[in-house]
């Protein structure tokens, strides 16, 4: 027997077949480890042995009794919010300056860009060589100047800032991105606003910034999803600073010193795969998630306020 | 059907779905089944890098082909925990049958979990009484809670390495014995130069290399956990005297700060920059490895090896040092379990495997009859550690079921403690205990 479908069956499943690609990506890749870590947080599970049911006690372990949770959370915040934003001011900065100069812009760009290509745990490691409080180049010039470098990454004060210089290194993607933005801006505005008498100030609020904000928005919003994901620089650079030998049999802590360098992630990683405590890292993960969550829907409310004014 | 159910029905059936997966994740269950009489392809991994190490462990893998013509062992070189724990997880054909470890103190998490199997039944099997082969102190460290998932595979001892040259210029005729000694003599060998140091006597902060406090604090014989498992280091007061003494070896030598700085500019701890190798050490804490490396490197300086020395009031106890060491286990994920055992019983049990396999790295045998073999290394300097070793008062760390999760909270709070962030001592000790007694119920089912 034939199977008839009305017109409006068929147009639904013509619609779900073309949308079945993102369903299955979906599906697998978001809504099933979503759904999964839910569920992992009220078990106890290592991994091995079948899950027990716990209740709340993962999330109570690691809202009362986990001590590394608060200076994770602090320094995942804290670099969202300085990294984030020194990063877009910088790459901004960088992109205006090149796109004003008028020879050797090329190599500029090519100076600037290079470092970001470098890998990641090359490029931290090589940085922690710089910045060596005892044999590093750095504090070696500034011995000579006269100055007494700080410890860098040896120094609980200094470990995140290094970090965040780390990341201004490799600034090349923001700086390429907000040039092409820059570039874009329509030559004709800035001539209407200096035939207005419009400073170089003026020129950049009225005519550069709001060209732009939608790319300044899409920095911002990737730049905290991808701080909020920290781990590799942080734990490669504490790692190397700290000097502590590492063999097969050897654990990595990460946050050296002093956790000052631990972020959320690289708990989530700890509990999960060197404590074997499933349930603890699936409660930081959903806690990490939901800031991430929280802040990007804030910062896409607040785009939409800033084109709805642009309009 | 009303309007506000269409939406919920994606959502519930990903849940009911996810669930179900979830419910399904668990890895893989070995058995065994298997008759190790039969043709069989292991695979070993093992955390062995150094040329002549993976020489040695190749070498007795080819004398254990040669005595089983039937297992072929594959061989898996400088493997961390970390893979072969994601390995063991996730199960599977390529997942390891035999797999070691360089540490003991994640013993407890691997036989609680259930991650390596239980070897007893193994042992019954072929005869073995473990009592009779392995000293007690490297049986302890090697099971949990009564699940003997491991078999120490060497051990490692630990004791002073010191500059006989630096000695000599200090006027200082034998290595110390009791800590009031040694920290006199840490003095006495330091040598400033500028703000920096051309030398220290011996380096007390925790992180250089072998450091970690646990290591040191095995000199006083601490006791971690009472009889219901409950953490006592607040209690003990081998903890206040530990962490007195390395606050006086610290200020004798110029302080916290300094000391830091100058390690920062040390080598990588196994290359020859190695800052007692190097000489920027005169004494130093480290395992039996160090001589060969010593040897093989041709140092520029008379050197010599003692235990490390003990608390003024327990001089009886000279002698004594941290054990640790490599642990052999069967994965439980192996479908070849019958022959991954004739492999661990070769490797550990084995006395002449263990003896050639224990000169050939410089590591210290674990069996009773490999440790009194005559073809044992006559090296003075590897029989100082021997002795270590053997001695009654020498100290393993407890197992725990999180692994060495304690001894990591232990060291962040030394790294505390010496960095003088810890002001009243004994509140710092009791949040310790708490916080180790909170870690190990969380891990617990």
């Amino acid at each position: 027997m034939a199977l008839t479908l009305s017109n409006p069956a068929r147009r639904r499943l013509r619609t779900l077949g073309f949308l079945s690609p993102w369903l299955i990506g979906f599906s697998v890749f978001f809504a099933y480890p979503l759904i999964a870590t839910v569920y992992f947080s009220f078990m106890h599970y290592n991994q091995i042995q079948k899950p027990d049911f716990v209740g709340l006690r993962n999330w109570k372990y690691v809202f009362e009794q986990m001590p590394l949770f608060g200076p994770a959370l602090w320094n995942t915040l804290w670099l969202v919010v300085v990294m984030v934003a020194l990063r877009v001011v910088f790459g901004l900065s960088l992109g205006l300056l090149i796109t004003k100069i008028k020879t050797g812009a090329g190599f500029f760009r090519t100076a600037f860009y290079l470092p970001y290509l470098a890998p990641p745990v090359a490029a931290t490691v090589a940085f922690v060589f710089l910045l060596n409080p005892s044999t590093g180049p750095v504090n070696e010039v500034l011995a000579h100047l006269g100055i007494t470098g700080p410890n860098w990454f040896n120094d609980a004060a200094w470990a995140k800032p290094s970090l965040v210089m780390l990341s201004l290194w490799g600034i090349g993607d923001l700086m390429v991105i907000f040039m092409a933005a820059l570039l874009d801006v329509p030559r004709e505005q800035y001539e209407a606003a200096e035939l207005d008498g419009a400073g170089a100030w003026s020129k950049f609020r009225y005519v550069t910034w709001p060209s732009i904000t939608p790319i300044v928005m899409f920095a911002v919003v990737t730049g905290v999803v991808q701080t909020m994901q920290y781990y590799t620089q942080a734990l490669v650079a504490g790692k190397i600073a700290s000097g502590v030998s590492i063999g097969p049999g050897s654990v990595i802590q990460p946050g050296y010193p002093d956790h000052s360098t631990l972020t959320v992630p690289q708990l989530v990683y700890s509990m999960g795969f060197q404590n074997f405590n499933t349930g603890a890292a699936c409660v930081l993960s959903l806690v990490l998630f939901a800031i991430a969550m929280a802040v990007t829907m804030l910062l896409m409310r607040k785009r939409s306020g800033l084109l709805a004014a642009e309009d | 059907m009303p309007r506000w159910r269409i939406p919920l029905r994606a959502p519930v059936a990903l849940a009911a779905a996810g669930l179900l997966l979830s419910g399904c994740a668990n890895p893989s269950v070995g058995s065994a089944d298997d008759d190790p009489a039969k043709p069989v392809t292991l695979k070993f991994w093992h955390g062995w890098s150094a040329p002549g190490e993976v020489k040695a462990i190749n070498d007795s893998i080819a004398r254990f082909e040669k005595l089983h013509p039937n297992i072929r062992v594959e061989s898996t070189e400088n493997v961390t925990d970390a893979t072969i724990n994601q390995a063991l997880r996730a199960g599977g054909d390529k997942a390891p049958d035999v797999v070691t470890s360089f540490t003991t103190n994640n013993v407890g998490q691997y036989c609680d979990s259930g991650m390596w199997a239980d070897l007893d039944p193994f042992m019954r099997k072929s005869g073995l009484d473990k009592a009779k082969v392995f000293p007690k102190t490297l049986l302890d460290y090697t099971s949990y809670d009564g699940n003997q998932c491991a078999l120490p595979l060497l051990a490692d001892a630990y004791g002073m390495y010191y500059n006989k040259d630096a000695f000599k210029e200090a006027g200082i005729s034998r290595p110390p014995r009791t800590m009031s000694e040694f920290e006199a003599d840490a003095k006495k060998l330091t040598k400033r130069a500028g703000s920096s140091y051309k030398r220290v006597g011996f380096m007390p902060n925790f992180r250089l290399y072998q450091n970690s406090p646990d290591r040191l604090f095995a000199q006083w014989g601490p006791t971690y956990f009472d009889a219901k498992g409950d953490s006592r280091l607040a209690k003990d007061p081998a903890t206040y005297k530990f962490f007195d003494t390395a606050h006086k070896l610290v200020e004798a030598q110029g302080g916290y700060n300094a000391l830091e700085r100058f390690r920062t500019s040390f080598g990588d701890e196994m290359s020859t920059q190695n800052a007692f190798m190097s000489g920027k050490l005169a004494m130093h804490l480290d395992g039996e490895w160090r001589g060969l490396m010593m040897n093989e490197a041709k140092v520029g300086f008379d050197w010599g090896v003692a235990p490390l020395p003990v608390p003024d009031d327990q001089a009886e106890t000279y002698g004594r040092g941290y054990l640790t060491g490599t642990v052999a286990g069967i994965a439980h994920s192996s479908k070849h379990q019958n022959a991954a055992w004739e492999l661990v019983k070769f490797l550990t049990a084995d006395t002449d495997q263990v003896v050639s396999f224990a000169n050939a790295i410089h590591n210290v045998p674990s069996t009773f009859a490999a440790l009194k073999s005559p073809k044992l290394d006559a090296d003075p300097t590897f029989r100082t550690f021997l002795d270590i070793a053997q001695n009654k008062y020498s100290q393993v760390m407890p197992p725990s079921t999180n692994g060495g999760m304690y001894v990591t909270s232990l060291q962040d709070f030394s790294y505390s403690v010496e960095a003088g962030k810890v002001h009243d001592l004994k509140k710092g000790l009791r949040e310790l205990d708490r916080q180790i007694d909170a870690d190990t119920l969380q891990s617990k089912s």
